[in-house]
């Protein structure tokens, strides 16, 4: 049998590293309690359609991801989903005309927003707003316009196929 | 005939006696639980032996079954060119089954056997008759901080053995196959929510109490043999995994 005292230190040693793994999975691999440390600063953008955009999303640009998203509200009197977008402050020159899209990652991904960076000389300021907002693609939106054109065309290609109809 | 059927019936009968005692040694166990956790030493020794003993062998265990279930996941979600969902595969099975059950598995085999072959062999050595002649009481003294221990320890090497295997997933997807580690993560905290991480948990306490008790009880009612103390091992392990995996099913059905 080993000391009291190695027994003490080795138990104390235990029950610490099981309530730092506690702690880890409560904070870091769930959305509750996720924080981005405090030396970033916050973009908004108003999008007419978010789709499947959820906060904690990330925010990228050329693919590189530099924040996340914090909060996403709907405006009842723009009808608008208001999207705020925490940014690492190590990428604080951002041009205040780029514009946000939100994009979609793989085929069936997660969402995500894309920045494009614009060519002003003045960077965007601590909660300032986008003004260059892309919706997300909806897929059924998508299809419902193909399956409409490729149905608006084919009476085109044969217009004069009703004529004969309507003079009998 | 008559015979087999008989024996049948017999064997049946023993094993309602078994739970029956089982029970009558939990209730038992759980009416000194309250004056128990008043010396708090031997639970501090006993969560050493159970828990901290046990350490190496969770998380390498722990290590291993990450590391293959990023290979898997990885193998399995590429072919649907979806491989940024490698966290979320992992995290949720991990935390939903396979941390809790795969703990407790190991737990039994490493923590169950030590504490049934202990107990047991007080028993064969006349040390817990001896507590008795001494008007101790063995529940009181020997076998609570062991339970207790046990209970103590198990939640904590659930949660270390999900930490650990979740960055062995990373450690085959990200580093090796190359995933997104943003992605990786960041699909990880989009899907996992706090209540799977709760069903983790209590998983673990549910597993804990049994493991420890199954323990205690056999190595306690051992017979007083060589023979006696290795079938309480046995047993121990066999009986742990199979309550284990019922007591799985039916907490899943319960917090599905």
């Amino acid at each position: 049998m080993r000391s009291t005292r190695a027994i003490d230190i080795s138990t104390g040693l235990f029950v610490l590293l099981g309530f730092a793994a506690i702690l880890f999975m409560v904070t870091q691999i769930t959305n509750r309690g996720y924080s981005l440390k405090s030396d970033s600063y916050r973009l908004m953008a108003s999008f007419e359609n978010i789709g499947g955009l959820k906060t904690g999303a990330p925010v990228s640009m050329a693919g590189v991801t530099i924040g996340r998203v914090e909060d996403i509200q709907y405006d009842i009197n723009l009808y608008k989903a208001i999207v705020t977008m925490r940014i690492s402050d190590k990428y604080r020159a951002i041009p205040n005309d780029s514009d946000a899209s939100i994009y979609t990652a793989g085929l069936l991904g997660g969402q995500y927003i894309g920045l494009t960076p614009g060519g002003s000389d003045v960077p965007y300021k601590d909660g300032e707003q986008v003004i260059m907002a892309n919706d997300a693609i909806v897929l059924e939106n998508l299809i419902s316009k193909y399956l409409f054109n490729s149905a608006a065309t084919k009476p085109g290609e044969s217009t004069p196929a009703p004529a004969p109809a309507a003079q009998e | 005939m008559i015979t087999i059927l008989r024996e049948l019936v017999q064997s049946f009968l023993t094993f309602l006696e078994r739970v029956g005692l089982l029970v009558r040694f939990a209730l038992r166990l759980f009416a000194i639980l309250p004056s128990g956790l008043l010396r708090p030493r031997p639970i501090i020794e006993q969560v050493y032996n159970t828990g901290a003993m046990s350490l190496v062998i969770i998380m390498t265990c722990g290590l291993f079954i990450g590391m293959v279930l990023g290979l898997q996941g990885y193998d399995l979600l590429t072919r649907f060119g979806s491989e940024e969902y490698l966290g979320t595969a992992t995290a949720i099975s991990l935390l939903r089954e396979l941390g809790p059950v795969v703990t407790a598995l190991l737990f039994a085999g490493r923590a169950g056997t030590a504490l049934a072959a202990e107990l047991g062999l007080m028993r064969a050595t006349d040390q817990i008759a001896a507590m008795e002649i001494m008007a101790v009481d063995p529940m009181r003294r020997v076998v609570l901080p062991r339970f207790l221990g046990g209970v103590i320890a198990m939640p904590l090497l659930v949660s270390i053995f999900i930490v650990v295997a979740l960055f062995g997933a990373q450690l085959i997807g990200v580093e090796f196959f190359g995933v997104d580690s943003g992605s990786y993560w960041s699909q990880m905290r989009s899907a996992v929510e706090l209540s799977d991480i709760r069903e983790g948990l209590v998983k673990g306490l549910v597993f804990g109490v049994a493991c420890s008790l199954i323990a205690v009880y056999e190595g306690y009612n051992a017979m007083p043999t060589a023979e006696g103390v290795g079938r309480a091992t046995t047993r121990t392990v066999v009986i742990s995994a199979v309550v284990t995996l019922v007591l799985d099913y039916i907490l899943t059905a319960l917090m599905l």
